[in-house]
């Protein structure tokens, strides 16, 4: 932390003071500890929701790990977003066998049906649409992962009805 | 061969290599060309260019030779159809990658990569590349960031996070959209940057590149000359491009002691000083009208002579009084008090060490035998424990706070006493948060830890140190639980810095000016000198006592006699012996007493004892404590002189303005803060009739009747001040070419002292212990002043602005003074980050914005010098340690109120 930096930036109003409490118990755990950074990130991630800078500030700060160092991490990995993330993950496997058996048309119907893009959250912050490459799961392909579910011959029909399941 | 070593084969030559070389490094020993554009020296390897492939035998592809440790019987091949091949496609991709076009490139001529290209004969690229992904970013002052010629080669990652640890950059994003980015890819001057600008230096390619360079010379057009910084005591070596008369850029020298190729934003960035339109080029004499007109040499000398003769006749010498310069070189020092001594006949000479380190000069000599800095910046980063006690390192002293940064990294411990959390004290194992003013009761403290658990080296103080008993009996005085509750931290706290302390021998003990610039500052640095000698730490590499030196020549200037009682070398005025020997080499006879310090010049002034006053390159108005009281004397004096590159707020009051030469406008020497007399060298001419100083108070020596041969800085430093000085006796210009001379340096084969006091064989014979009692600062916090003000300098700026705030960029890194409060007292005051405030002393106030910050403890004000507004100065204390009358900059009682 430089002179010029001294007050952090702003901090998104949707990390609550209690959020950050957390982060800094998380911090705390894993301070001085090699290789403390990416399961503070996780955990992190985990209570938040996601990694915006100012939060990246803090934790370089109370882990004590260069800024560039969290940022260059939290931007390796595309496990961690920067974004805010919908209170629902969907994850569309893209990997070969799914795609042949129709991921891709599954994909489509949830963009047009959430009515976002790939990779973008719906306004509401319900979901979080993701493509991924292969899960290791091909013989039910094609695969829909919805935060921890894992969903096995999913069809573009089916698909719809499945995501509405999640409030 | 050494059969001891162990070897391997390269190209088909046996060599012998030390264990732990890597491939490159052995081959480069050897004279063996391997090409590289990611190597660099005193880092980590990274192999991410993978130019330096080479064959190994038996290996199942390329190696790279950067990252490859050799070992016995390997055979090498660095080059073949198969490594050529590679390298060349490396290249082409790498060429691909972005927008290497060199015709309106600043690196042209001096880019690894076009030079490989060249040297590998490519010719057309092969390859369609990607197209740009991210814009140049040219926001910041300093430097430029092209990132469509970055090649992602990780040097600059490695000069900002392994050699100047300053951690601002890295990797960023991943596969093809890469970047070098700061903490959330912020702009560098939103970033933990500190324009040191090292990045620059290490890029082999354009990608980054100094943006005050733009445009002015093709890197084969320019001359370079090699000198020493205009800015801090460290005394960085570098080199200035030189084209059709003016400076167009700095890098560092590589290789160099003490910088070891780094430099900081002021050395690097603050040298467009000399070349601004407003520098003085001409005599001035102040009118009947009160205003400055333009005069001819000859009548400006003359002048001055004719007064300093009148006033000499009717007055007495004594009547007369100068303050030479610690920024200009020391033969012009040396002049100065030669002037003063042998031509006016008094000693009424000073300069700004006055301000700072006079504590070092008298505290260390009374303790050790000699006052100075005890041992070397090569130790900086070697030392396993460094205790770093009011020193704000990485802003004063950049480049020697990255070498204790390094050192932490490489694993010593660092123990960092300060009242401000400091950039120093995020490195920090232990960091104690000592109150302003406490440090001889805290440093009590520690020596009663050390002394009660029997952590003291005995034999050590046994053979080589004098007055134990009396310390022993005087810090019993001071328990722990006393000394805590006087320096405001936990009795745990001091017990464990005390234990830490005593944990790792030696320790290094580093100090600046939160030592010295006290009323009790002698007694501060004397206790410095007192723990380390209880701990056995003085006289051994990566030991000692180390006062970091604020101006670059500060050192010099002592060395050079502009003290009131003391002829260069420390020779004392008051010894006859030394006395007749100055007087057989200038011909005449010299008072025999001590002349004038600078708080007592003023007094005298303000008395009508002092009747003309010689300033030379000081800026007095703005550095002095209690502006109001200096310019009413400076007002008051019956003639003022002044010799400067600038017109000054101290100047506005001269009778006579001399123009000066500036530095790279003269040839000389500095002394840097670890005693090394280094060469300044001319790199272009002085601007209008500019002279140097020495050739002024030559001059006038003239016109007083003296005729002194010498008639250059050699002439000066060969002839006169390494004949006349024992400790420089070895010390001639042919011998400076290079990294300089540390003195003592005897004779002419004496190789310099790195380390003083060898074994504790003290310069005095036995170090001097000295029992110490605790005074608080002169003026504490009351109900009418509840704060405590405590100054000092900040990174961008050097004093009083005259250079720095005439250098491009420096000024919008930095801008205006703040008033530094702690999150606490804004919150009470109802002040934000930003919000203009009034802070006011008994001396007087000033408008400042408020800067809200963490590193400010509650109950502290913090503030610099460098701004005529909001000056500090116009708020602290007149009042001075009783032997070095230096003032207490560091403590007084201030309110603030929001405005």
């Amino acid at each position: 932390m430089s002179v010029a930096q001294d007050i952090s930036k702003q901090m998104p109003e949707d990390v609550t003071p209690e959020m950050l409490a957390q982060l800094d118990d998380i911090c705390q755990k894993y301070r001085g500890k090699p290789g403390g950074l990416i399961p503070v990130l996780q955990q992190v991630q985990g209570v938040v929701g996601y990694l915006p800078v100012a939060v990246q500030d803090r934790i370089s700060q109370k882990l004590g790990v260069p800024g560039h160092e969290v940022f260059g991490v939290t931007t390796f990995y595309s496990f961690f977003s920067m974004t805010p993330k919908g209170r629902h993950t969907v994850r569309v496997c893209m990997g070969t066998a799914c795609y042949v058996r129709g991921g891709k048309e599954v994909l489509d119907r949830l963009e047009r049906h959430l009515d976002i893009p790939v990779d973008s959250t719906t306004p509401d912050r319900r979901f979080t649409l993701e493509q991924v490459r292969c899960l290791g799961a091909c013989g039910v392909a094609p695969v829909v992962v919805v935060d921890q579910d894992t969903h096995r011959k999913v069809m573009a029909d089916t698909a719809v009805d499945l995501v509405e399941r999640y409030q | 061969m050494d059969t001891n070593q162990p070897t391997m084969s390269i190209n088909g030559t046996m060599v012998t290599f030390t264990p732990g070389q890597t491939i490159l490094e052995v081959a480069w020993e050897r004279g063996i060309d391997i090409p590289t554009l990611c190597y660099l020296k005193d880092a980590s390897p990274t192999g991410a260019c993978r130019i330096c492939l080479v064959e190994v035998k038996g290996a199942r592809t390329l190696v790279a030779s950067c990252a490859m440790p050799a070992g016995p019987g390997m055979e090498v091949t660095t080059d073949s159809p198969e490594v050529h091949r590679s390298r060349r496609l490396n290249i082409e991709l790498l060429l691909a990658s972005g927008n290497h076009n060199c015709l309106t490139c600043e690196k042209n001529g001096e880019c690894k990569l076009q030079d490989l290209a060249y040297a590998y004969g490519i010719k057309e690229i092969r390859f369609q590349g990607q197209t740009q992904q991210y814009p140049k970013d040219d926001s910041n002052p300093l430097i430029t960031r092209d990132f469509s010629r970055c090649i992602l080669c990780g040097r600059c990652v490695q000069a900002c996070n392994d050699l100047q640890v300053n951690r601002a950059i890295g990797y960023g994003y991943r596969g093809a959209a890469s970047k070098i980015v700061t903490t959330g890819d912020r702009p560098y001057q939103e970033s933990d940057c500190v324009f040191c600008g090292q990045c620059v230096e290490a890029c082999p390619v354009g990608a980054l590149t100094e943006k005050k360079a733009k445009g002015l010379a093709r890197s084969w057009e320019t001359k370079k000359v090699r000198t020493t910084c205009p800015y801090c005591g460290v005394g960085c070596q570098m080199w200035l491009h030189v084209k059709a008369g003016r400076i167009v850029k700095v890098t560092a020298v590589e290789d160099a002691q003490p910088n070891r190729g780094m430099l900081c934003v002021k050395g690097r960035f603050g040298y467009d000083f000399v070349h601004s339109p407003e520098r003085l080029t001409t005599p001035l004499i102040k009118g009947e009208d009160g205003q400055h007109h333009p005069a001819t040499w000859d009548q400006a000398l003359d002048l001055v002579a004719t007064r300093l003769k009148q006033i000499k006749k009717k007055h007495g010498a004594n009547a007369i009084a100068g303050v030479s310069c610690a920024r200009s070189i020391n033969e012009d020092s040396y002049n100065m008090q030669k002037l003063f001594r042998a031509a006016i006949g008094t000693n009424n000479i000073d300069h700004c060490a006055r301000v700072c380190h006079a504590p070092t000069v008298a505290g260390l000599a009374a303790s050790f035998g000699s006052g100075a800095m005890t041992n070397s910046f090569a130790d900086f980063d070697k030392a396993r424990l460094i205790f770093v006690i009011g020193s704000n390192i990485t802003e004063a002293h950049p480049v020697a706070g990255a070498l204790v940064k390094r050192a932490v990294a490489k694993g010593a411990q660092l123990i960092v006493a300060d009242p401000r959390f400091t950039g120093i004290a995020e490195s920090a194992h232990i960091y104690v948060p000592i109150k302003v003013g406490s440090d001889v009761a805290f440093i009590n403290g520690l020596m009663n830890v050390i002394i009660s658990e029997g952590l003291q080296d005995q034999a050590y103080i046994d053979r080589c140190t004098t007055g134990y008993a009396d310390l022993v009996a005087k810090v019993a005085e001071y328990p722990p639980s006393k000394a805590a509750r006087i320096a405001g931290i936990g009795v745990d706290l001091l017990r464990e810095t005390a234990r830490k302390l005593a944990s790792v021998k030696p320790a290094m003990l580093v100090y600046t000016l939160g030592i010295t610039e006290h009323t009790c500052g002698v007694n501060n640095v004397r206790s410095t000198a007192n723990l380390q000698m209880l701990l056995g730490n003085v006289g051994f590499e990566c030991g000692g006592v180390n006062p970091l030196r604020g101006q670059n020549n500060v050192q010099g200037a002592c060395d050079m006699g502009a003290l009131p009682g003391d002829y260069p070398g420390y020779q004392k005025v008051e010894n006859p012996a030394a006395r007749h020997k100055f007087e057989e080499a200038w011909g005449v006879k010299m008072p025999r007493k001590n002349g004038l310090m600078i708080p007592q010049m003023f007094e005298g002034i303000e008395q009508g004892e002092i009747k003309a006053l010689w300033v030379f390159g000081e800026n007095l108005a703005n550095t002095e404590p209690d502006i109001r009281h200096v310019e009413h004397c400076l007002k008051s004096v019956e003639f003022l002189i002044c010799n400067d590159i600038f017109p000054t707020e101290t100047t506005r009051f001269a009778d006579v303005i001399f123009p000066a030469a500036a530095w790279s406008e003269d040839d000389g020497t500095f002394a840097n803060s670890e005693r090394r007399v280094q060469r300044v060298r001319k790199a272009v001419e002085p601007p209008g009739q500019a002279k140097p100083n020495w050739w002024i108070f030559r001059e006038v020596a003239g016109r007083l009747g003296q005729e002194w041969k010498s008639k250059s800085g050699q002439d000066i430093w060969d002839k006169e001040v390494s004949e006349l000085a024992p400790l420089f006796k070895g010390i001639k210009y042919s011998r400076l070419e290079n990294d300089g001379l540390q003195w003592p340096c005897p004779d002419k084969n004496h190789p310099g002292t790195a380390c003083m006091h060898k074994e504790g064989r003290f310069t005095c014979g036995l170090g001097n212990f000295e029992a110490l009692d605790w005074t608080p600062p002169a003026e504490v916090p009351d109900k009418k002043y509840p704060l405590v003000l405590s100054t000092g300098r900040r990174l961008y700026h050097y004093h009083t602005r005259t250079q720095t705030g005439r250098c491009g960029g420096l000024n919008d890194l930095l801008g205006q003074e703040t008033a530094d409060i702690s999150l606490a007292d804004a919150a009470e005051l109802g002040v934000a980050d930003g919000d203009m405030v009034r802070v006011s002393s008994r001396r007087g106030q000033v408008m400042v914005k408020a800067r809200v910050t963490r590193q400010v403890p509650k109950g502290l004000v913090w503030m610099a010098f460098h701004f005529r507004e909001g000056n500090a100065n116009w708020l602290t204390n007149p009042v001075y340690d009783p032997i070095s009358l230096t003032a207490e900059y560091k403590a007084c009682a201030v309110r603030v109120e929001k405005a």
